[in-house]
């Protein structure tokens, strides 16, 4: 199912671990979806100089941000902010489809690491805590169908593309 | 290096009496069971045999009682939807509860888009149905009542002869998914009183691909599968017959075995229950502390998440299941463990071990301390767990 690559990043997850005196948190993701990452950043003269993730999920969401950490660590920000969910994914050599949108969130809490750096350096308060995900499907990410993994449509109980049924949590 | 398989309910591995059995059926070449020559008389003889070991694993009183199907998702499919059809003119209501099996669950949805009403039980914290519920439920237009014998994900067993005896008084008719329960635990469909029970070989180290429903004389339903007379036209098509003749050699040991069975494997589970209590904190042991199977423990470990866990025992040659939204395919927490009351996060790190006759004490032992390694791996990973 998964690429030698994940599995590598899976069962041998780099730069793991909360990070005291991070400059910069993002936080995505919820239980509901299943997947929950955190990425800690710590900056010098406009680079990431370190870089950590805490993950609760799949082993493709585990393998995806210490991926993101790789790809990040000793960029300068404005580098950093060009990795994408898609750049991640390639670089771990393919995810499942049905992966794509759930599980491949790393990119996403990068830059809310890096806003969060951004705004504390300009004296901005951090909002008290994080937006409540509501599994939004952004830049016409759909989720996909566990059978034929076409794109799901959000109200539909069943893929139009194939027919079967499927659990819909929209 | 040799598997641990503690993923029983996945697939039963086949005993080697049950592949002998077939494969000298395969050697045989059978003929046609519905055939009227010497060829077909035999095949005829090997599954009335095979339907008379079904019988008497779930005692029914004659083996026309048995229909032999292709699994026991189709057995639940012709049970609800052939009452629903033959019903319909008299009534529209289902009653069942919410942690019945996709294929209850999924039947009974589709035939709300035909027009059914169903009306879905609660469970109490142990997964258990309340009797007094389902006969609270039941009105002038309830034509069956569905529910569950042992639970597949969290392994409660339901008191089912009390439901089917609320039906039988209010003159409805019982059906019985008995898929995680016939061959693992005793049971008597006269006993119990059902009318209708679904059943799957590989439960009971019989093939896959072969399911059974019984269904009690005098019951009257469609069938799914319209064609010629097989199974005393309740399912048309040509048998399965080298599949039924391993079923019919699995139930014979079954039946021979349950009681040595049932000691064994609830020696397994009360040394891994105790075990993962003694090694692992802040988890959660799901089901009914003793109504439930005595082959399954679920058990909820927090703060990490199923599939993750399911893949780092992979690597150590230990297979388990797990009700993780991520790994189930569904894009959805499980219906069962929600309604037991375990929240998202509980529900994506439940794993689901299951096992057998073949299983041993060593094969316990290993899981355990692979786990605890396994566990403490993803704890440090995950940002729900505060050390301390």
């Amino acid at each position: 199912m998964y690429s030698k690559v994940v599995m590598d990043h899976f069962k041998s997850p780099r730069n793991v671990g909360e990070m005291k005196e991070a400059d910069g948190i993002g936080e995505v993701g919820n239980p509901v979806c299943g997947d929950m990452m955190n990425i800690y950043i710590k900056v010098e003269d406009d680079r990431i100089k370190e870089i950590n993730f805490q993950t609760f999920g799949c082993g493709a969401a585990i393998a995806v941000s210490s991926m993101l950490t790789e790809m990040a660590k000793g960029k300068t920000l404005e580098e950093a902010k060009k990795i994408t969910n898609k750049s991640v994914a390639e670089a771990l050599e393919g995810l499942p489809k049905n992966k794509l949108h759930c599980s491949n969130l790393g990119a996403d809490a990068l830059q809310l690491a890096i806003k969060d750096y951004e705004d504390r350096k300009a004296g901005k308060v951090r909002a008290p805590s994080k937006e409540e995900d509501k599994h939004e499907h952004i830049d016409g990410e759909h989720c996909k169908c566990p059978y034929c993994e076409g794109d799901v449509d959000a109200d539909l109980e069943f893929c139009s593309h194939c027919g079967r049924e499927i659990e819909n949590s929209h | 290096m040799k598997t641990t398989n503690l993923d029983y309910i996945s697939a039963n591995p086949m005993l080697s009496e049950v592949q002998e059995a077939m494969i000298g059926a395969i050697r045989k070449n059978y003929g046609n069971p519905s055939s009227s020559h010497q060829l077909g008389d035999e095949a005829a003889e090997s599954l009335q045999h095979a339907r008379e070991s079904v019988a008497n694993l779930i005692n029914s009183k004659s083996p026309e009682e048995v229909v032999f199907t292709s699994s026991g998702t189709e057995s639940i499919n012709h049970a609800i939807k052939g009452v629903a059809l033959a019903g319909a003119k008299t009534g529209k209501h289902i009653v069942t509860s919410n942690i019945e099996h996709n294929a209850v669950l999924k039947t009974l949805r589709r035939l709300m888009k035909m027009g059914c009403r169903v009306t879905s039980i609660s469970v109490d914290e142990y997964g258990q149905v309340n009797p007094a519920d389902v006969a609270k439920a039941i009105t002038d237009k309830t034509i069956l009542v569905t529910i569950m014998h042992g639970n597949n994900e969290v392994g409660t067993i339901q008191p089912i002869k009390e439901i089917a005896q609320i039906c039988r008084d209010k003159g409805i008719l019982f059906h019985c998914d008995a898929v995680a329960s016939v061959g693992v635990v005793p049971i008597d469909v006269q006993d119990l009183g059902v009318d209708l029970l679904s059943f799957s070989a590989n439960q009971f180290n019989g093939p896959s691909g072969i399911g059974g429903l019984y269904i009690r004389r005098g019951v009257s339903l469609w069938p799914l599968l319209d064609g010629g007379a097989q199974e005393n036209g309740r399912r048309a098509g040509t048998e399965n017959l080298i599949g039924i003749i391993g079923t019919g050699v699995a139930a014979d040991l079954a039946l021979r075995e349950m009681g040595s069975r049932v000691i064994h494997v609830k020696k397994l589970k009360d040394r891994l229950i105790s075990g993962l209590e003694d090694t692992i904190e802040d988890i959660i042991i799901n089901g009914h502390p003793e109504r439930s199977l005595p082959n399954l423990v679920s058990v909820s470990v927090k703060y990490i998440e199923g599939e993750s866990i399911v893949l780092m025992l992979d690597e150590e040659n230990i297979t388990v299941s797990t009700r993780s939204a991520c790994a189930s395919g569904a894009l959805r927490a499980s219906h069962v463990l929600l309604s037991v009351g375990r929240d998202y996060s509980d529900a994506q790190g439940t794993l689901v071990i299951t096992f057998g006759k073949e299983t041993t004490e060593t094969d316990i032992d290993l899981f355990l301390n692979v786990l605890k390694g396994v566990v403490e791996t993803l704890r440090n990973i995950s940002p729900l767990y505060k050390k301390g």
